[in-house]
């Protein structure tokens, strides 16, 4: 056990350089690491003209030329691929769609899925490459049987295994987190970066949803999808006020809501429900908005399935904490039962399962079991 | 290493070299007059006179610039604002389809910012322009037409064109034709005189000379307006101090080019050919660019397109294996477009994703051609079950 398959034996190893520090310097670790090391850049918007000056996310044309620059110092070969047409089908389009539908996406989780262990792993795979190398803080540990787990970076702070948490045994068989086993601040992977002669060792870090360079998600989702005019309503279905599309709202958000009149209580309102047939937010008490239980689909597993129920950690959220969980797969899908109640849990995002460390597996959540029933 | 991409630039002749560092270390402008000056100003010349005989071109005709680009530039944009400025109707610019961008972006740009009609002259599927069709496109209005602009030859599918034929044509209605003869220097006969061309653009680093160093030459009744104002130098044309070591060295390479472009041709020509039967040989679906006669091509290019791969993985590929060598079209930030030299010739854009460009050059040997020989096979199989993303 807990041998990770960058100290085996040399591999064939493409590493997706977005242009940004982590992923630099965990193509820097692979090549030092002894194996045969091809950096390539996904050029992911359909429009690669656009420069911006000190900003971070994928696709500018700065962006690839800093992961270029990254590559020619650590010595590698470099490529850009256009992967920007299934990048737009299978992660922007099902981003907006699910917004439209009343859901709440996550789509890092999306790309990883669909574009970097899919796509470009496919790809690599064809090519002769044997894993793909990202700059996720995340674990791959190889057990004595050959079998692989996933588990949490050794840094909690900085895991993003939630956002690996779609991997199944196949992906993660080919996949390569140098920069998981390192409890380092980020400062000091810059200060690593700079040692090894990087530029990207200053850059600032990138926005949370790279296709949306400027963070305004809801004004991205607007030019999207129009103006739909509807009403915010209270439980009791009274007319609070109007919004300019129920897409444009997240359960459990508090801000921006913009109705004239307090609540009874004084108390802040929130976002229960959205409703895309009706086109109706509902909002209340924070109360309302305790989850005891919740039904996902998709589920996908990291290693074998569970076959009955069993107590897992759940993570609800890219930068959520854990919550203590029984979760069961019932007819392709999972339910899950949280011990004490959870509150901001909207229908769209993953819940990624844990034991221990170890990632068990993910789904997408599509129903959830209010405290208060409410709503 | 097989180095095959030499069409992008060839490993600078060790004369060359010898000539470029002994000028580092001497002071001079070339446009002074005291001693330093003078000196500088007797190797200019010299060179000037040096490249005018290896071009088959007077002394005077010899404009240095910093670059094909910049040579591109200046007759393209250089002449349409002379030629519209005498008359103001001459706003038709006719162009290959097939030029590289320093000429096909220069054309469009005017297009786009000062008034141009711009017209592409119709190829065949080799990429050639057939006199005919610069004759039908002038005879449509003689006197609306600015310059025309065809390349020696092509640089991607190694096309050459008819350029004595069709700068009769142009002559025949008056109209200055261009040429950017910078991947033909020192592969096929070039002789600005003969040509009957009105500008030629020649570069220094394709040919074993210096980065940095070019030249247009430029027929003495032409007066383009220039893109560099300045100081003067260069028949008003082309201002900016001279650049010594840079225009020495380029004319050794320029000599040495001329004085062994029936060897190149001979020698280069037969590996040339043996790539190109080795290739079809692994892969027999290979389609070979450009024109398969051997006196309508580049001895040095062999271009292919391999049905169902991308180029880039072909070129990922063969890196790994030590074979340098291009796709042989443009980038967009980075990621591989559909060259534009193939989609003129009326290739499938499916297709024109597919192409590998292997040029050779002076250093090139068998051993070359084996790498590639090894190598192709099961490259062009992985990159096909790799596919099209």
């Amino acid at each position: 056990m807990t041998d990770t398959p960058q100290r085996t034996r040399p591999l064939r190893v493409l590493a997706a350089m977005s242009g940004g520090v982590d992923s630099a310097v965990a193509a820097a670790r692979a090549a030092e690491a002894g194996h045969d090391v091809t950096g390539v850049h996904l050029a992911l918007s359909a429009n690669p003209q656009s420069f911006r000056t000190g900003a971070r996310g994928c696709c500018t044309i700065e962006d690839s030329r800093d992961a270029r620059r990254a590559a020619d110092v650590i010595g590698i070969p470099f490529y850009v691929w256009d992967l920007a047409d299934r990048f737009r089908e299978d992660v922007v389009e099902d981003f907006i769609a699910e917004y439209e539908a009343g859901r709440t996406p996550n789509p890092c989780l999306r790309c990883n899925e669909k574009i970097k262990f899919a796509a470009l792993l496919d790809k690599a795979l064809a090519l002769g490459f044997d894993a793909v190398c990202t700059g996720h803080y995340a674990k791959v540990i190889v057990n004595a049987d050959g079998s692989r787990e996933l588990h949490r970076a050794s840094d909690m702070a900085k895991d993003q295994s939630y956002v690996l948490g779609v991997l199944d045994e196949k992906q993660l068989a080919h996949a390569m987190f140098p920069l998981g086993d390192t409890v380092t601040t980020k400062e000091e992977i810059r200060a690593e970066a700079e040692r090894r002669g990087l530029a990207v060792a200053k850059k600032p870090d990138s926005h949370d949803i790279c296709f949306i360079a400027d963070g305004d998600t809801q004004g991205f989702l607007a030019k999207r999808l129009g103006k739909a005019e509807g009403d915010i309503v209270d439980e009791s279905g009274t007319r609070l006020g109007t919004h300019e599309g129920a897409y444009g709202f997240t359960i459990g958000q508090r801000k921006g809501l913009r109705i004239g009149t307090p609540a009874p209580d004084g108390k802040p309102r929130y976002v229960l429900d959205i409703s895309p047939v009706t086109n109706t937010v509902t909002v209340g008490p924070a109360a309302a908005l305790d989850v005891t239980a919740l039904t996902a689909i998709k589920p996908r597993w990291c290693g074998t399935a569970p076959t009955g129920p069993g107590t897992y950690t759940a993570q609800l959220r890219a930068h959520g904490g854990e919550t203590e969980v029984t979760a069961e797969p019932v007819d392709g899908e999972l339910r899950v039962t949280f011990t004490e109640p959870v509150r901001g849990v909207a229908p769209g995002q993953a819940i990624v399962l844990y034991d221990g460390t170890r990632v068990v597996g993910s789904a997408t959540i599509a129903s959830t079991t209010r405290a208060t029933a409410a709503v | 290493m097989a180095y095959l991409d030499h069409a992008a630039t060839t490993p600078m002749l060790p004369e060359a070299a010898e000539a470029f560092t002994a000028q580092l270390s001497i002071t001079g402008n070339a446009s002074s007059l005291h001693a330093s000056g003078r000196q500088a100003r007797r190797t200019v010349e010299e060179a000037r006179e040096t490249l005018a005989e290896a071009l088959g071109a007077r002394p005077s005709e010899v404009v240095f610039t910093s670059g094909g680009t910049e040579a591109d530039n200046l007759a393209v944009k250089g002449l349409y604002w002379s030629r519209r400025s005498a008359d103001p109707a001459r706003t038709r610019v006719l162009a290959s389809p097939v030029e590289h961008h320093a000429v096909l972006d220069a054309v469009h740009w005017l297009g786009e910012q000062e008034g141009a009609t711009v017209e592409y002259l119709p190829v065949d599927s080799y990429g050639r322009v057939h006199p005919d069709a610069l004759r039908e496109a002038i005879a449509r209005n003689p006197d609306d037409v600015a310059l025309a602009t065809v390349m020696w030859a092509n640089n991607e599918i190694g096309t050459v064109m008819p350029v004595r034929e069709l700068a009769d044509v142009a002559a025949e209605f008056g109209v200055p034709l261009h040429a950017d003869a910078v991947q033909a220097f020192g592969q096929v006969p070039v002789h600005f005189e003969a040509s009957g061309l009105a500008a030629m653009t020649v570069s220094g680093h394709k040919i074993g000379g210096p980065y940095g160093i070019g030249a247009l030459l430029l027929g003495r009744e032409y007066t383009p307006v220039p893109v560099l104002h300045g100081g003067g130098q260069e028949r008003h044309v082309r201002s900016g101090t001279l650049d010594v070591p840079a225009i020495a060295s380029f004319a050794v390479a320029g000599r040495l080019a001329a004085e062994h472009r029936e060897w190149f041709a001979r020698e280069i020509g037969a590996l040339r050919d043996q790539l190109v039967d080795a290739v079809r040989t692994a892969v027999p679906d290979a389609l070979l660019g450009g024109d398969p006669a051997p006196e309508g091509r580049l001895p040095a290019n062999a271009h292919f397109t391999f049905p169902g791969c991308e180029g880039d993985s072909l070129l990922l590929l063969l890196d790994a294996q030590g074979i340098e060598c291009s796709t042989g079209s443009a980038c967009t930030a980075g990621v591989a477009q559909p060259s534009h030299v193939l989609l003129a010739t009326g290739a499938d854009p499916e297709l024109a994703r597919g192409t590998l460009r292997f040029s050779l050059g002076h250093t090139s040997t068998e051993d070359d051609v084996e790498a590639v020989a090894k190598a192709i096979g099961p490259a062009v199989e992985r990159a096909r079950a790799a596919g099209l993303t």
